[in-house]
C-alpha cells in the first residue's frame, strides 16, 4: 500500500517538474541567504574568541595602573624581585599598508612557555633570535602574513599557529620602539602565584591594582548588536523565500486533492497518508538544504571580506577574510530548511488531515475558504499592528526593539491583501466598460493565489525602504558631523617630542592656530575609553557638535571644571550635564555637555588641555590640528622643511575621505542582502505566476472565447502584474518609513549607542519603484508570453470534453 | 447563412497526427436550427469550434453571411467571436468574477451593442430577475446555464452555437433550458447549430445532420 501511495503521490513531481524546482529553488534560496549570514556570524565570533584566548585575553589576572595609564617597565623590575610572577605586556595599533596592525610586546622570557605562538619555522633557533634582537621580528597569522606582504616599514614576519587575525607579536623591545612607547608597558600578566616572602601589592606597587582574570570578551559584546542585525536580515530574507515555499506546497496539496481523496477512499488511513507526505516533504527539504547550504557557503565566502572590513571600521575586532566549512552552520542550515519547509507545510497538511472523504461538489469552496482566512487574517493584522504600535510607544531595548521590527513587518504583510483587496473593489466600482470591469474583479480573484508572492514583495520592499533611509539618513548626518568634527585643515603627526616643539615654534608664523590633540586610553565609568585633551579655541566653540550643553560649556571645559562625553557614553551611564563621571584622577569631573561621535564604539570624555596634561602627564604630545587657508601650500612646506612623510601631514579630505570609505563598506553588506531579498521576492512573483498560469487557463478562456484575443489578455496580465506590485509599493512607503523610525531610533540606540535624525529620500523611492515594477514585469513576461501563445486547442480544452 | 465546404482538420496525437474532421461539408440557412449528432470523438466539437472562430482549420472554407472564416488571422476571429457568434458551452464558462448581471451584459458591451431594454427583457424571459446580484457559484446548474444562453443572446449574434447546452442539466431543467432557448433565438432571427448526443434534444431542431468519423453520414 505505501509503495502504491508513494508513487500515485510522486507521479505529482514527475508530471509537474516545474513546481518541484520553484519548491526547490524557494527553499534553496532562503537556506542559502539564512546559512550565510549564519555562516559569517560563526566565522567573526570564532575570531573574536580566538582574540580572546590571546595574552591579553580575560583568562589571566593582570596588574594594570589605578589611574589607566601606562606602567613603568623599572616596577615590572621591581615585582619581579620582590618575588611577584608576572609578565610584561604593551599593546597598541601601528599603521600599515593593509589597515592598523595591533602590535603585542610580550617578554619571552618571563611568560609560560605555554603561551608563547608556535612558529612554523623549521630552525625555530634562529626564530628566536631574530625575534629578540633589533630590527626584531612579527608573529603573525598566515592571512595576516598574506597581507602585510607589502609592509615594508615594519619588521620581518614570520607566520605561528594561534594567533588571532589582524594582530603581531613582537618582543617587548621591539613593541614599544614600534609603538614609540620607550620604557613603558600597558599591564602586567600574573603567570603564576608570588613566592612565600612576597610583599602584598598594596606596599610593593601601590599604583597598581590587580583585574581579576574572566573579564568578558569586549570585542564580542560590541560587535553582538551588528551580529544580531545581520540575523535579522537573514530572518527577513529567509521568510520571504518561505513564501515561495508555503506557495508551491499550497500549491501542490490544492492539485494533489483529488489523488488524496481517492487514496483514501481506496483504503489508505489518513494517518499512513499524513505519514507519507511528511515522508516527501523531508526528503525535498533535506536536499533543498544541501543545495541551500551550497549556495549559503558561496553567499557568505563572497560576503565575508565586506563584513571582516565592517567590524575592523566599526568595532576594531580583527575576522579573518576567509571562510572555513563548520560542521554546526550546515548542520543548522539543514535543521532551518527542514523547519523552515515543516512551518510552510502546516497549514496544508492540517487541511489533509480533516480532508472530507466525499467532498461536495463547490468549485468556489476554496474561494469561500479564503474569505474566512482573511477574516482571521485582518483581526490578527490588527492585533500585530496594536502590538507594534504599543512597542514603539512604550517599550525599549534591543529584545523589544526586534520584537516591535517582527511585529511590524508581518502585521503589515498580513494586512496588505486586505488592503488591496479594498482599493481593487473601489476601483472596479469605478470602471466603465465592461473589460475593465472584468479587470478589476478578475484581479481582485487572483489576490488569493498571489497574496504570498505580493506579501514576500512587501516586505522586501519594506526592508530596503527602511534600511534604505537608514543608510541614507546615517550618511547624512555622517557627512555633517565629519564638516563640523574634522575643521582643521591639516592634521599633523610628529616623529618625536623634540620634533614636536620644533614644529610648533615652526608653526607659530605659518598657521592660523595650532590646536595640541592628546589623548590616552583610560577607563571611563568602569568600562575601556579614551580621554582627550582639548585647547580653547573658536574651532570647538563654533563647530563642535553638541547634542545637549550646559551655559558656558566651553569656559568651563577650557577652565577645567567641567568634561564633554560622547553620546554613546552618555546613554550608556545616562551620563547627560548635570551629571559627574569617574575618571583616572578627577572622580567626580561634572558633565558639561554631550557630543555626537558616530562610528566609534568606546566612551569617550574631553576636557581642557591643562587639566588633561595634569591627568595624564605621560601622554604623548605628537599631533596638532592646524587651521590655515592655504593648506596644500603649508603641507608642501611641512614636509620639504622636516622631512616628514606624506602620512604625516594628513589634509582634511583625504581623512573625510577615508572616513566615508570606511562608512561606505560598512553598509556594503546591508546592500547586498537588500538586492539579495528582493530578487527572492521577484523570484517569489515569478513563480507564483507561473504557477497560477495553469490554473488561470479556465478564467481566460471563456473571456477569449468572447473575442478577446490572446495578445490582449496576455498585455493585461502584464499590466495586472504591474498593478499590483504598485499598489503594494505604495503599502510599502509607510511601512518602511515606519520600520525606518524603528531602526533609527530604538535599534540603533540600543546597538550603538547614537540617535540620528530621520531624513527623507523620496529619490530613492522612486528609484525603488521603478525596479519593483521592474521586477514584476519581468516576472509576469514568462507567464503572459506563455499565454499569449497558447495554442487555441489547449485553451478550447477547457469547453471540449472530446474531440 | 452559414457555408461549410470540405473541411479538415487533424490533431497530433501519441502516434502522429490524428484526422478529426476529413472534409465536412453543411449548409446552414439564416433564422434555421440544426442538430449534430455522433458518438464520442466523431468531431462533433471540433467542427463547432472551427465555426465559432475558436480554432483554425486545416484546410476547407467556412463562409458567415459571406465572409470566409478561415481567411481570418487571430484579431479577426476574436472579433468575428465577438460581433457575430455566440457560444453555449456545457459547462457554462461563467465568469466567475462577475456577478448574473454583469455576466449577462457583458458580451454585448464587448461587442459595442449593449441594450439594456433587451437584457432586461432576456433576465425576465430567463427568470433570472431574482439573481441579477448573485455570482454563478451561488447558482443551480440550470441558472448558470440560463444566464449562459442570456450572456449569448444579449449580443444578437446571427449564429448561435451551442455544445451540449443540456448535456450537464437534469431532464426537467434541460428541457425548460431548450425551450427557452429556442424561443429566445426565434425571436432574434439567429440561425442554430447545436452539438449533441441526446436523440431528444435533437429532434426539437429543424434540421439533424450524422456525424461519422470526420464526415457528414449520409
Amino acid at each position: 500500500m505505501i509503495r502504491a501511495g508513494l508513487t500515485a503521490l510522486l507521479s505529482h513531481w514527475v508530471r509537474r517538474p516545474f513546481q518541484l524546482v520553484t519548491l526547490m529553488l524557494g527553499l534553496a534560496t532562503a537556506t542559502a541567504l539564512w546559512s550565510g549570514v549564519q555562516a559569517i556570524n560563526a566565522e567573526a565570533r570564532a575570531s573574536y574568541d580566538q582574540a580572546a584566548r590571546t595574552l591579553a585575553g580575560p583568562d589571566r589576572d593582570t596588574l594594570v595602573a589605578r589611574d589607566g595609564g601606562a606602567i613603568d617597565q623599572a616596577l615590572f623590575v621591581t615585582l619581579r624581585r620582590a618575588g611577584w610572577q608576572v609578565s610584561p605586556l604593551i599593546e597598541g595599533r601601528v599603521p600599515s599598508p593593509a589597515g592598523p596592525l595591533r602590535v603585542i610586546g610580550i617578554d619571552g622570557f618571563t611568560l609560560p612557555s605555554g603561551d608563547l605562538p608556535v612558529t612554523d619555522a623549521s630552525e625555530p633557533g634562529d626564530v628566536n633570535m631574530a625575534f629578540l634582537t633589533p630590527p626584531g621580528l612579527l608573529l603573525v597569522a598566515p592571512g595576516t602574513q598574506e597581507r602585510l606582504s607589502n609592509a615594508d616599514d615594519l619588521p620581518q614576519r614570520q607566520t605561528a599557529e594561534g594567533i588571532p587575525p589582524g594582530v603581531a607579536y613582537a618582543d617587548i623591545g621591539i613593541a614599544q620602539t614600534l609603538l614609540g612607547r620607550e620604557g613603558q608597558i600597558d599591564r602586567l600578566v600574573v603567570t603564576g602565584p608570588p613566592s612565600l616572602t612576597a610583599p602584598p601589592l598594596d606596599e610593593v606597587a601601590p599604583a597598581l591594582a590587580r583585574r581579576s582574570a574572566g573579564g568578558g570578551n569586549d570585542i564580542a559584546r560590541l560587535t553582538d548588536s551588528f551580529h544580531l542585525n545581520l540575523t535579522a536580515f537573514g530572518l527577513l530574507s529567509f521568510a520571504v523565500g518561505l513564501f515561495i515555499v508555503r506557495g508551491a506546497i499550497g500549491l501542490a496539496f490544492e492539485q494533489r486533492r483529488g489523488v488524496f481523496r481517492t487514496l483514501r477512499a481506496l483504503g489508505m488511513p489518513a494517518r499512513t497518508l499524513l505519514a507519507l507526505l511528511t515522508a516527501e516533504l523531508l526528503v525535498l527539504a533535506l536536499v533543498a538544504g544541501l543545495i541551500g547550504v551550497a549556495l549559503g557557503y558561496l553567499v557568505a565566502s563572497l560576503l565575508l571580506p565586506d563584513v571582516a572590513a565592517t567590524l575592523r571600521g566599526l568595532y576594531g575586532a580583527s575576522v579573518d577574510g576567509t571562510l572555513s566549512l563548520r560542521p554546526v552552520w550546515w548542520l543548522s542550515g539543514l535543521a532551518i530548511a527542514t523547519l523552515g519547509t515543516a512551518v510552510a507545510a502546516a497549514g496544508s497538511l492540517w487541511k489533509v488531515a480533516h480532508l472530507p472523504l466525499l467532498a461536495p461538489a463547490q468549485p468556489r469552496a476554496w474561494a469561500r475558504a479564503s474569505d474566512r482566512a482573511m477574516r482571521l487574517q485582518a483581526v490578527a493584522a490588527v492585533v500585530l499592528l496594536a502590538l507594534a504600535a504599543l512597542l514603539g510607544v512604550t517599550g525599549g531595548g534591543l529584545v523589544v526593539g526586534f520584537t516591535l521590527l517582527g511585529a511590524l513587518l508581518v502585521g503589515a504583510a498580513l494586512v496588505l491583501p486586505i488592503i488591496l483587496h479594498s482599493v481593487l473593489g473601489f476601483f472596479g466600482r469605478g470602471a466603465a466598460g465592461p473589460l475593465s470591469e472584468w479587470f478589476w474583479a478578475d484581479t481582485r480573484q487572483q489576490l488569493p493565489g498571489l497574496s504570498l508572492a505580493l506579501m514576500a514583495l512587501l516586505l522586501a520592499l519594506a526592508a530596503n525602504i527602511g534600511v534604505g533611509t537608514m543608510v541614507s539618513s546615517f550618511r547624512t548626518t555622517f557627512t555633517g558631523w565629519l564638516d563640523q568634527r574634522l575643521a582643521s585643515e591639516l592634521y599633523l603627526t610628529a616623529e618625536s617630542e623634540a620634533q614636536a616643539e620644533d614644529l610648533r615654534a615652526w608653526l607659530a608664523t605659518r598657521a592660523d592656530a595650532v590646536l595640541p590633540i592628546r589623548s590616552s586610553e583610560a577607563q571611563l565609568a568602569g568600562a575601556p575609553g579614551e580621554v582627550f585633551g582639548v585647547a580653547d579655541h573658536a574651532t570647538y566653540r563654533d563647530n563642535w557638535p553638541l547634542i545637549e550643553a550646559d551655559a558656558a560649556v566651553w569656559d568651563r571645559v577650557a577652565a577645567g571644571e567641567a568634561v564633554l562625553v560622547n553620546e554613546q557614553l552618555a546613554r550608556r551611564e545616562g551620563l547627560w550635564p548635570g551629571a559627574t563621571l569617574d575618571l583616572p584622577g578627577w572622580p567626580d569631573a561634572p558633565v558639561a555637555g554631550v557630543y555626537s561621535d558616530y562610528g566609534n564604539p568606546l566612551g569617550q570624555a574631553m576636557v581642557g588641555l591643562d587639566r588633561f596634561d595634569a591627568l595624564f602627564p605621560e601622554a604623548p604630545r605628537l599631533r596638532f590640528g592646524l587651521r590655515t587657508d592655504r593648506p596644500e601650500a603649508l603641507r608642501t612646506a611641512l614636509i620639504d622643511e622636516f622631512g616628514l612623510s606624506g602620512g604625516n601631514v594628513t589634509d582634511q579630505a583625504s581623512i573625510k575621505q577615508f572616513s566615508l570609505d570606511v562608512f561606505e563598506r560598512t553598509f556594503t553588506v546591508t546592500a547586498a542582502l537588500n538586492v539579495l531579498t528582493l530578487s527572492v521576492a521577484a523570484l517569489a512573483i515569478l513563480t507564483s505566476l507561473l504557477t497560477l498560469a495553469t490554473m488561470r487557463q479556465p478564467q481566460l478562456a471563456p473571456v477569449w472565447a468572447l473575442g478577446l484575443t490572446r495578445r490582449r489578455l496576455a498585455r493585461l496580465e502584464l499590466w495586472r502584474a504591474l498593478l499590483l506590485a504598485a499598489l503594494t509599493f505604495v503599502v510599502a512607503v509607510p511601512v518602511g518609513l515606519v520600520l525606518a523610525w524603528v531602526l533609527l531610533s530604538v535599534i540603533n540606540v540600543e546597538a550603538f549607542g547614537w540617535r540620528l535624525p530621520m531624513e527623507l529620500f523620496p529619490r530613492d523611492w522612486v528609484w525603488l519603484g521603478v525596479l519593483s515594477l521592474l521586477a514584476a514585469g519581468l516576472a509576469s513576461l514568462l507567464p503572459a508570453i506563455k499565454l499569449a501563445r497558447t495554442p487555441p486547442n489547449e485553451l478550447l480544452k477547457v469547453f471540449a470534453h472530446e474531440r | 447563412m452559414l457555408i461549410v465546404k470540405d473541411l479538415h482538420k487533424s490533431f497530433d496525437g501519441a502516434d502522429g497526427p490524428v484526422a478529426v474532421l476529413r472534409g465536412v461539408d453543411l449548409r446552414l440557412e439564416a433564422g434555421q436550427t440544426m442538430a449534430l449528432t455522433g458518438d464520442s470523438g466523431s468531431g462533433k466539437s471540433t467542427l463547432l469550434h472551427l465555426i465559432g472562430g475558436l480554432d483554425h482549420a486545416d484546410s476547407g472554407t467556412i463562409t458567415l453571411d459571406g465572409s470566409d472564416i478561415t481567411a481570418l488571422d487571430d484579431a479577426g476571429r476574436a472579433a468575428l467571436r465577438r460581433d457575430r457568434i455566440g457560444v453555449v458551452f456545457q459547462q457554462f464558462n461563467l465568469i466567475p468574477s462577475l456577478d448574473v448581471a454583469a455576466n449577462i451584459a457583458f458580451q454585448a458591451r464587448l461587442a459595442g451593442k449593449h441594450d439594456r431594454d433587451w437584457t432586461d427583457r432576456l433576465a425576465t424571459r430567463l427568470g433570472l430577475t431574482d439573481h441579477l446580484k448573485k455570482y454563478p457559484e451561488q447558482l443551480s446548474g440550470g441558472q448558470q446555464q440560463r444566464v449562459a444562453i442570456g450572456r449569448t443572446l444579449a449580443a444578437k449574434p446571427s449564429l448561435v452555437l451551442a455544445d451540449e447546452p443540456t448535456g450537464n442539466l437534469d431532464e426537467d431543467s434541460g428541457a425548460r433550458v431548450l425551450e427557452l432557448m429556442l424561443a429566445l433565438v426565434e425571436e432574434t432571427g439567429a440561425s442554430l447549430l447545436t452539438v449533441t448526443h441526446s436523440q431528444s434534444l435533437a429532434g426539437h431542431m429543424q434540421r439533424q445532420l450524422h456525424l461519422r468519423h470526420g464526415r457528414i453520414d449520409g
